[in-house]
């Protein structure tokens, strides 16, 4: 189960907002509606005004996209920007340089297809994001998608919602491990089924990132699924009334809960929640059996557990085999995968595709994996539903397309927010940072010795780029005007040790990156990064210890001390001779 | 100018609103003196100190409420006061659509609620869903362009003040 289709009502709330934001658009141009107060209205509609040219931010809901609608975007890529798109860590896509005016042109074009830029921005609530894995996953507990579009529909021009203090971002992850980073959202929901095997939500309010990095709190361990809506309606309330309006980072409910306390807000919402339960917004079965229906289901054949063929070339194929043990992940239907798309590939910026890549794409799509596909919070393309005898033929045409990158986990699958190239909110350019890492660690043996790393980087504190739970972190700052780099590490996005997730069991949750010292100028950082990985890969007890549990092991003054405490270290760092490895 | 809707018409408007010290002489704050008649619509703190004074005036008296003012403040004088108004200060501000909301759904507020401060077309629709029926357009605003926020989306999905049931439940209706 995938991709929500339309319904008619559906499709019409879609069409009467692309004439709705025309007409803003057109009193805007007119000078009937002033600069300040056509801005929250645009930003309702993903656009922002960037540092060199408008950027327009399209929903892709839950990360779930069907071939057309990929070539859709590659048309708008064509048509109307530079002919690429980046897609960004909240499983939207983003087109820098299309032209203000244009903007209902394009919206009325994602319409056909049944896309929007509804609240991809602005202080209301955002696209929800969810397991890039979900419906295909092992370990999953739930299907999240089903929830995801459900929430979707409620907060969708939600009356009392769409002026809150703050921008509101909820995740839904249904599986035992967190691929959605839920406890790093305004609300994490994690599907979860009691004894009886009833479903419901483990309730996380108040995470987050930006300047006050928090890792939620599980506000309610148990909350039966006919109750989601009136659970989040109460919650939101709250929000909305109580939030602080007085100072925009002081403005997210994280501070709220935190202020508050978490045990005197909890029963702030519960007390609003006891007033609305078993109101009309309770859910009822009919509607869940209705949405779902609404979703495409995979005609999946019935194939072998394992593909034989698949393992006589993973015998032999030493480049295939790695790209298989990053790339492909498990598929819970016999002799099926899911395939990651690598958009992390050296001397590219993460995440970015140009038009012809999405057309291919779209086409492998069609090819191999039932028309759909899906972006990751991480910044690649998955390709959820491969037959296992197909494996080798995406594997060749993704190195066509230079999507073949065997790095998913590895430090090289670099999240990347787009920086002081493109953001007018950055104090320092993030991209050319990634590119410079990608360079160094552009050995592939070395690569995947060094093993699970998540490296994040941001161009600010508002964190797009997660360096707060990247197993490094880089985060870009203004001294005087001139960018530096502040490193941290021992972040972790929570997605990466197996756990059971049930009522009453802790979860492996997220955990923060500590700063390790003063910040390095951008030439400076890959040997940096290069000290952390000397000194994990030294001190490592094997190569199942990754880096990240060397950090917890050992805390972060080794690290330090690589980075900071040499002899000589004015003295220009000496860069291991990795190209003659 | 007549920019006032009413029950998706424009209409001329017989309310007079009172602001805290808002006379030539006074000092901030101070509580403004109301005319012996006519229909006033008054500041919560003034309402608060002299509410059997102002309900005993042969005008209407109103009272009207800032975005920081929830339901709560009037909760008690419901059944006295025949128009509440709600002040938005800014676009972004939204707690007067929780406190309008709340005035229709939990205390059962019939009377109107009007909107006041920056009541700009382009928020029309959502505060109409919240419960109000009234709305003082910003002297800017054209009545007749405004007019036509109300049919800009024709479907919501929520429930809200003006719609008991959400899409979910009149969808099911309708099948039945």
């Amino acid at each position: 189960m995938s991709l929500y289709i339309y319904d008619e009502i559906d499709q019409r709330v879609v069409d009467q907002r692309v004439a709705q934001y025309r007409d803003q658009t057109q009193r805007f141009l007119a000078g009937k509606l002033s600069e300040e107060e056509f801005r929250p209205l645009r930003l309702r509609n993903g656009l922002y005004v960037q540092r060199y040219a408008p950027m327009l931010r399209v929903a892709i809901p839950y990360g779930i996209l069907s071939s057309q609608q990929l070539r859709m975007l590659a048309h708008i890529a064509r048509k109307y920007d530079r002919d690429y798109g980046h897609f960004s860590t909240r499983q939207n896509i983003q087109y820098n340089w299309p032209k203000l005016e244009e903007v209902p042109d394009i919206l009325a074009e994602l319409a056909t297809v049944q896309m929007h830029a509804i609240q991809t921005s602005g202080n209301c609530i955002r696209n929800i994001t969810a397991d890039h894995f979900g419906g295909v996953a092992r370990d999953e507990i739930v299907d999240s998608f089903v929830w995801c579009e459900i929430i979707r529909q409620w907060s969708t021009f939600h009356p009392e919602f769409n002026w809150l203090p703050r921008k509101f971002k909820i995740a839904v992850n249904g599986a035992s491990v967190d691929r959605a980073a839920t406890h790093v959202h305004d609300i994490g929901l994690h599907a979860v089924r009691d004894d009886k095997g009833e479903i419901g939500f483990r309730v996380v309010i108040g995470g987050g990132l930006g300047r006050t990095p928090i890792v939620g709190p599980v506000v309610r361990e148990f909350l039966p699924w006919q109750h989601l809506l009136t659970y989040l309606e109460a919650a939101l309330r709250v929000y909305n009334r109580y939030g602080r309006r007085d100072n925009m980072y002081k403005a997210r409910i994280k501070i709220l809960v935190k202020e508050t306390g978490l045990e005197k807000f909890r029963a702030e919402v519960e007390a609003e929640w006891a007033l609305l339960k078993d109101g009309p917004n309770t859910l009822i079965a009919e509607e869940v059996r209705r949405v779902e229906a609404r979703f495409t289901k995979p005609a999946y054949a019935t194939l072998p557990e394992n593909d034989t063929a698949l393992a006589e070339k993973l015998a032999v194929d030493t480049a295939f085999r790695n790209w298989h043990q990053r790339n492909v992940f498990p598929h819970k239907v016999p002799g099926y995968a899911a395939v990651t798309l690598s958009l992390k590939k050296s001397g590219i910026p993460p995440g970015d595709a140009t038009s012809a890549q999405m057309d291919a794409v779209a086409d492998l799509a069609d090819r191999y994996s039932f028309g759909e596909l899906r972006v990751s919070h991480e910044q690649n393309l998955v390709l959820a539903d491969v037959r296992q005898s197909d494996l080798a033929a995406v594997w060749e045409e993704a190195k066509k397309l230079g999507f073949a990158t065997p790095n998913i986990g590895l430090l090289t699958n670099i999240i990347c927010c787009p920086g002081g190239d493109f953001c007018s909110l950055a104090n320092a350019k993030s991209i050319p940072v990634a590119l410079a890492i990608q360079e160094r660690f552009d050995n592939l043996d070395y690569l995947h010795d060094i093993g699970e790393l998540d490296l994040n980087i941001s161009g600010c504190i508002n964190a797009c780029g997660h360096h707060h739970v990247g197993h490094i972190g880089i985060l870009g700052v203004d001294k005087n005007s001139e960018e530096w780099y502040q490193i941290q590490v021992g972040g972790n996005q929570g997605e990466t040790k197996q756990g059971e997730i049930r009522p009453g069991v802790a979860f492996p949750g997220a955990s923060l990156g500590k700063v390790i010292g003063p910040s390095f100028a951008r030439a400076e950082v890959p040997d940096v990064i290069e000290d952390l990985i000397t000194c994990y890969l030294e001190r490592r007890d094997s190569e199942a210890e990754r880096f990240i549990d060397v950090v917890h092991r050992i805390g972060v003054e080794p690290f330090k001390k690589a980075v900071y405490g040499k002899p000589d270290s004015k003295s220009p760092r000496r860069s291991r001779q990795l190209a003659t490895a | 100018m007549a920019n006032l809707i009413r029950n998706r018409r424009v209409e001329a408007d017989s309310w007079l609103r009172l602001e805290l010290g808002a006379g030539p002489n006074e000092t901030a704050g101070a509580l403004p003196p109301v005319p012996a008649d006519g229909d006033v619509i008054v500041p919560l703190a003034l309402w608060q100190a002299r509410r059997d004074a102002l309900a005993a005036r042969s005008g209407k008296t109103g009272v009207w409420l800032d975005s920081k003012d929830g339901p709560e403040s009037i909760a008690g004088d419901l059944a006295r006061l025949p128009l509440i108004a709600i002040n938005f200060p800014s676009i972004a501000d939204g707690r007067g659509l929780s406190t309008a909301r709340l005035l229709r759904e939990r205390h059962g507020y019939t009377g109107e609620i009007r909107a006041i401060g920056t009541v700009i077309k382009d928020l029309l629709l959502g505060m109409h869903r919240c419960g109000f029926d009234a709305f003082l357009l910003r002297d800017d605003q054209d009545p007749a362009d405004a007019l036509l926020a109300f049919d800009e989306l024709a479907d919501a999905y929520q429930a809200s003040a003006v719609e008991t049931q959400p899409l979910f439940r009149r969808r099911l209706a309708g099948a039945r």
